[in-house]
């Protein structure tokens, strides 16, 4: 209790009159409850990062702590995919059901490690730092349920990005082995570098019964369209490094080419176009002299000189995409990112998110056999569409290939756009880039109709309490012909309208004093338009310097002939 | 004292409370972050039912670059080779452009599309026959099969159900004696009906090899994406060219029609889909939802006959199926025994939103048409859900479904030729791969048919998409002069318009087009501009030479000339008399107006009852629907569009007479556009010379002149199927235009001036 005496001295100031021992009881008890304070503060407003350190002690969630799962060699194996698999036949829609937000619910299974019977894991990698980061992001989405009764999609943990790590056998092994497999129904399988040596299927070889699959580098013969789902390959440069956007225009060079294992095919034909068009072309390969390692993955070279890849893209106009032993391309997320529109010369590829994105609108795809037209091919290409398509180009990375987050949501939220077709995303949502979002005008009365005369229009008069004047409006518009109904909106609280007419009563409506012309009202209304525009964050109205008249309006014309006239006489 | 115990019991109830909320703290900081489930620790997060959270420790990446490049590196076949394999490997069912279509019969001439002659004693539908007719009338047609990229039979592939009366035999027979059919290799086959009772297959009955089908009712199944098409089922009355417009006058807001939801139809009681229909009764509910059935079809359905077949059939008399039609906001277009039906054409051209009911249709022009905006794709599966599901579509949402149903009816489906040329364009896209249309193209308007990427892939240089992109139409125009008459002196009135034309604020460039016998006057006889003028001779065409006398043709004014820099044309007569004002004010109009032909000389048109055709006007009338392009201002396409989408048989004509090119401009425009041209005020002396035509040349003195407009008429919308033109009572002037203020304060003073 030493340690209080600060208190004890004023103790006596506070509570006269009292005994020693009871102040030390009193001392005990306010240390008490200081502490307590203390202590509820500290938890209640330490940044939230305590709390997933709390939440990692308590949890000790790491790859090693999760459960070893033993693969019997019996233990039965998925069929292949079926190629005809579509939503309609290989989906359960009713684990979705109805709900009214319109969202499916995703479950991800807890984290298992498979070994086969001699414990060798059935993965040489086990989880990636990519499938960690997509889960992660799936299970802080909106998407994410923990309730896997509830779930409409199953994410599997086994990490299947690369097949290249996997021993397809045993991973299809495992697969079967999840609780909810049931068929691979409603499962969802990400995969990013599908096939092996030496054919490189364009779908992952693992068999899996009628799970829908994620793939980088579909094929037009392995892609099942409106099932599947075509992602793109996700490059480690995305996060590693900053490439600030660059604006639109023309670059240093017309033609970049930066893969370097291209087929000697396809160099030698880059090659002659180099020949043919000179500086336009840069055609980068490694650095021969650089030691491998994660350094050379960002240097290119031409003729000893030595370029900083991916920066080197933002460099050129175009840069080329060419199909290597797959499909997908690590390389088309660098050039997307350096804002340099890709030329795609990957025959029957299924572009990544094809359902939702109009790929014509950021990129060009040339056959493989054209390639030796490149050239001839993009300068025919206008400059002013060159700029959008920079623009849309670095769009798309921002908005869907930027990190394996974005890459996850997308391929959710279009599935979710197929199981509430009427609830989708439009195509506006998903291609137009924000400023265009911002700047654009779809009018919700976009189809040219000429309405006919018949159904005539009605007239709305809001009145206060200038009755003469009203009655004057009225006469005078009830003899025009169109006229279907009038409407008078009687915008006084402390009067009754006339007798006669129908009633409308306005209770939200403030009385305003008679209109006048005079200075504040301009000044109120000049006003107004600035709380609007500040709130609209634009200013909509535009200015125009023309009017609508009659055809013969004011012509020399007799009158009588004119379909409008005497307009404008006073 | 009874202070003290206050104080006691006062302290201790706050320090107890403290203590609890101390303890109870781990956990309340932690349910803010969503559902925190007791198991959820129990398990450690690797139960099922565990959340999943981000892995700690250390983790390696998906891939290596090392290894990616070793990937690439290691293979050893050649790209080529690769290719070559495919077209073996890939053929039938896994057809694609990539191994079944020959892409270098396409490469000389373009696209181009041959149709086989018909053969003696070889009967076509009368569908069949518009196909046909159709692409004949096309600008892709060619009748020379060497340069053909695409070949069409002339064999009636259209209904091949066994049973169908125009199911033609022997076909296999027939088609493999062709010279020219190739395995199928670039031959398309179109196709309505396939398959017979019981099972509806889509088997045609013959071998179609390498060729690719236009298809009605294709399923997802059967379909080969990018190389099949998917088109709509159609009647034989189906009319071939124009077509019936949507039904939809104007727009009602809330868009809430009598009915919600509306089906009248048969009901097949046993075999291939009769389920859908069979359940309709669940959601039926004689108010808001009516789903009617009959079970009277074929000879004997009464054998089949179920408890609700009488109930149902009495209901099913009482409704008259146009007036649901029309008055309903959502119709149901479930599968019947295949899964197309005429009623999906019906829905949408009676603007009723079509709900579809049909797994596994892979719906009209799927690859092109983004059906989510005018339709609402349902499940048959959760056909209970439907009532609930349309009803929470929001009116802005039915709104929009509502036109987009018309904008494509309008644009793809009302005739025979829109369907074909759909089809081809489609085909064009998949060929010529970097000049094709984007989806936005296709699902805005005007449509793909009339954006031609070849003009230019880029949205921007098209006038229908300002206000999409969200960017300002162009701020310059240039003046197109077309001269006819030689020049000798320097009072023309050419020179003052050139002059008066070059001083407009947004005028870049002039361009005199010399479509005169005369050879060129010499540089230096032009007046000195501050803009550059260029002069360029008018094409003449050999073919020409035989009918008409002047070797230049009139049409060559609408030549998509590269030299034009800027988006805005203004296209001038060279007897039109404009001051500076005038074409400043009218260029400020075509800026709100960019997809319009703007300019001052109105017509007119109107149907002679008497005569059972169309007329010509050009008095003074309280309506105009043409405005002539001697002085009008228009955007570049229309240039392009007009030389290429328009048949030669029409330009032929134009050129042959020297007349008519400015109708047949308006009749494009308001075909693209679906509405008039804008007039804008002009100064009362100009309107003089225009009336009393003193200074025209040859072209207007000749009395032949205004008959040959008459006719013109006729034949450019019998051409076009339809009237494109529209009428319009509005003129446009300049704000203060002749208000009583002081002229001073107005900005186009000169045109009021006399």
């Amino acid at each position: 209790m030493y340690t209080s005496g600060k208190y004890s001295s004023r103790g006596p100031a506070l509570i006269p009159r009292m005994k020693t021992k009871h102040r030390i009881y009193y001392i005990t008890l306010f240390s008490v409850v200081l502490l307590g304070l203390i202590a509820t503060g500290m938890f209640q407003f330490w940044p939230h990062s305590i709390e997933s350190t709390a939440d990692w002690t308590l949890d000790k969630r790491s790859v090693h702590d999760a459960p070893l799962i033993r693969l019997p060699v019996s233990s039965p194996i998925p069929e292949r995919g079926d190629l005809s698999c579509r939503m309609h036949t290989c989906f359960d829609v009713y684990r979705c059901g109805y709900n009214p937000k319109n969202r499916i619910k995703v479950y991800i299974y807890p984290l298992q490690r498979f070994v086969d019977e001699l414990g060798v894991p059935i993965s040489s990698t086990g989880l990636s730092r990519e499938y960690n980061d997509l889960l992660s992001a799936i299970s802080d989405s909106d998407f994410y349920t923990d309730d896997v009764t509830r779930a409409c999609l199953f994410i599997p943990s086994i990490d299947v990005l690369n097949q290249n790590s996997l021993r397809i056998r045993e991973t299809a092994q495992a697969l079967a082995m999840l609780p909810r497999w049931d068929k691979g129904m409603n499962h969802l399988l990400f995969n990013m570098l599908p096939g092996g040596p030496p054919d490189y299927n364009t779908a992952l070889d693992v068999p899996r019964d009628r799970a829908l699959l994620a793939g980088g580098g579909f094929s037009t013969w392995t892609y099942r369209q409106g099932y599947d789902v075509s992602i793109p390959v996700y490059s480690p440069l995305s996060a590693d490094v900053d490439l600030p956007e660059r604006q639109p225009g023309p670059r240093h060079y017309f033609i970049l080419s930066s893969q370097t294992a291209i087929h000697r095919e396809y160099r030698a034909e880059l090659e002659r176009l180099k020949e043919e068009n000179g500086e336009a072309l840069l055609l980068l390969d490694k650095c021969s002299n650089l030691s491998q390692g994660a350094a050379s993955a960002r240097k290119r070279c031409y003729k000893g000189q030595v370029y900083d890849y991916p920066q080197i893209l933002q460099e050129s106009s175009f840069c080329v995409v060419l199909r290597g032993a797959r499909l997908g391309q690590a390389a088309l997320s660098d050039v997307l990112q350096a804002g340099c529109v890709p030329v795609i010369l990957a025959d029957s590829y299924i572009l990544p998110f094809s359902e939702v994105l109009d790929w014509k609108r950021a990129s060009v795809v040339i056959p493989e056999e054209k390639l030796s037209e490149m050239y001839t091919i993009l300068k025919s290409i206008p400059h002013r569409q060159v700029e959008e398509m920079q623009r849309q180009a670095r769009w798309f990375w921002e908005a869907y290939f930027s990190s394996m987050k974005a890459i996850g949501l997308t391929t959710l939220q279009i599935i979710n756009d197929r199981i509430y077709p009427y609830a989708a995303r439009t195509y506006e949502q998903w291609n137009n880039p924000p400023v265009v979002k911002w700047s654009s005008v779809n009018s919700p009365l976009f189809l040219p109709l000429i309405p006919p005369r018949a159904p005539g229009f009605t007239a709305v008069v809001l009145t206060y309490d200038r009755v003469e004047s009203l009655f004057r409006v009225i006469t005078e518009i009830s003899k025009v012909p169109s006229l279907a109904k009038l409407l008078v909106v009687w915008n006084n609280q402390n009067k009754s309208p006339p007798e006669g007419e129908k009633k409308f009563k306005c209770p939200e409506c403030t009385a305003i004093d008679g209109l006048s012309l005079d200075q504040t009202h301009m000044v109120e209304r000049s006003e107004c338009i600035n709380k609007f525009a500040s709130v609209f964050g634009t200013m909509p109205l535009k200015v125009v310097e023309h009017r609508a008249d009659p055809v013969l309006y004011k012509d020399d014309f007799p009158e009588k002939l004119k379909s409008f006239p005497n307009i404008g006489s006073l | 004292m009874q202070a003290k115990k206050r104080y006691l019991i006062l302290l201790s109830a706050g320090a107890c409370l403290i203590l609890l909320f101390c303890l109870g703290g781990i956990q309340v900081p932690l349910s803010r972050r969503g559902p925190s489930r007791p198991h959820d620790r129990r398990l450690s997060g690797y139960g099922p039912g565990a959340r999943w959270r981000h892995m700690s420790g250390y983790l390696q990446p998906f891939s290596s670059w090392e290894q990616d490049r070793s990937d690439d590196l290691t293979e050893h076949i050649s790209p080529r080779q690769k290719r070559d394999a495919n077209s073996g490997l890939y053929t039938g069912k896994r057809c694609r452009m990539e191994s079944c279509f020959d892409f270098s019969l396409c490469e000389r001439n373009g696209f181009k599309v041959y149709v086989y002659p018909q053969q003696k004693g070889e009967k076509l539908s009368e569908s069949y026959q518009n196909i046909l007719s159709s692409i004949e009338g096309s600008r892709f047609y060619t009748s020379d099969p060497g340069q053909a990229c695409l070949f069409v039979l002339s064999l009636d592939t259209l209904d091949r159900d066994q049973l169908s009366p125009q199911y033609v035999h022997n076909l296999k027979a027939k088609i493999q004696s062709l010279p020219l059919w190739n395995g199928g290799k670039n031959h398309i086959i179109f196709n309505l009906y396939s398959g017979t009772w019981p099972d509806y297959t889509e088997d045609l009955g013959f071998d179609i090899g390498l060729a690719m089908l236009a298809k009605a009712s294709i399923s997802t199944e059967n379909f080969r994406p990018d190389f099949d098409v998917s088109i709509p089922l159609f009647s034989k009355d189906h009319p071939r060219t124009g077509g019936e417009k949507g039904y939809l006058k104007y727009n009602t807001i809330p868009p809430y029609r009598k009915y919600m939801l509306v089906f009248k139809g048969k009901r097949y009681l046993t075999g291939i889909g009769s389920d859908t229909r069979n359940a309709l009764y669940h959601i039926h509910n004689s108010e808001d939802v009516v789903l009617l059935t009959t079970c009277k079809h074929g000879k004997d359905w009464q054998k089949h006959k179920d408890a609700r077949c009488n109930k149902d059939n009495a209901e099913y008399d009482k409704y008259d199926y146009r007036e649901m039609l029309y008055n309903s906001t959502f119709c149901l277009v479930p599968r019947g025994r295949r899964l197309g039906s005429f009623r999906f054409l019906e829905a949408l051209q009676a603007a009723c939103v079509p709900v579809m009911l049909s797994n596994g249709w892979e719906l009209p022009f799927s690859e092109i048409i983004d059906w989510n905006r005018a339709a609402v794709i349902g499940d048959e599966r959760l056909l209970l859900q439907i009532p609930s599901t349309v009803h929470s579509i929001h009116q802005d949402k039915i709104l929009s479904l509502r036109q987009q149903t018309q904008f494509l009816w309008e644009a793809y489906f009302n005739s025979v030729e829109k369907i074909v040329l759909t089809t081809l364009e489609i085909i064009q896209d998949r060929v010529l791969l970097h000049t094709s249309r984007s989806n936005l193209m296709w699902n805005s308007l005007p449509g793909g048919l009339f954006t031609l990427p070849q003009y230019s892939t880029s949205l921007r240089d098209f006038p229908f998409y300002y206000a999409e992109l969200g960017i300002k139409p162009p701020s310059k125009f240039t003046a197109i002069i077309h001269v006819v008459t030689p020049l000798v002196s320097q009072s023309q009135p050419v020179m003052k318009l050139l002059v008066a034309v070059a001083k407009s604020q947004y005028c870049a460039q002039v361009i005199v087009l010399w479509n005169c016998e005369k050879p060129l006057p010499a540089k230096h006889r032009w007046p000195a501009t501050s803009v550059p003028v260029t002069v360029i001779e008018g094409e003449s065409k050999s073919h020409l030479l035989v009918f008409s006398k002047s070797h230049q043709v009139i049409s060559s004014r609408f030549l998509p000339y590269n030299t034009i820099p800027t988006d805005a044309v203004l296209s001038l007569d060279e007897d039109t008399v404009l001051s500076t004002t005038e074409v400043d004010f009218a260029f400020t109009v075509w800026q709100s107006f960019p997809d319009r032909i703007v300019g001052y000389p109105a017509r007119s048109h109107f149907w002679d009852s008497n005569k059972e055709r169309w007329g010509y006007t050009s008095k003074w009338t309280n309506d105009y629907s043409m405005v002539l392009t001697g002085a009008a201002i228009y955007h570049k396409y229309y240039h392009d569009l007009y030389t290429t989408y328009l048949p030669a048989s029409l330009k032929i004509m134009v050129d042959q007479m020297s007349n008519c090119e400015d109708i047949l401009m308006n009749f494009l425009v308001s075909l693209v556009t679906k509405l008039p041209p804008i007039k804008v005020t002009q100064k009362k002396q100009y309107k003089e010379t225009m009336m009393g035509q003193s200074s025209r040349a040859s072209r207007w003195a000749d009395p032949d002149h205004f008959a040959q407009r008459q006719t013109c008429m006729n034949k450019f919308a019998s051409w076009f199927g339809a009237m494109p033109l529209v009428h319009s009572q509005m003129r446009l002037d300049p704000v203060l235009f002749k208000d009583q203020v002081s002229i001073l304060r107005k900005k186009y003073r000169d045109i009021e001036r006399l």
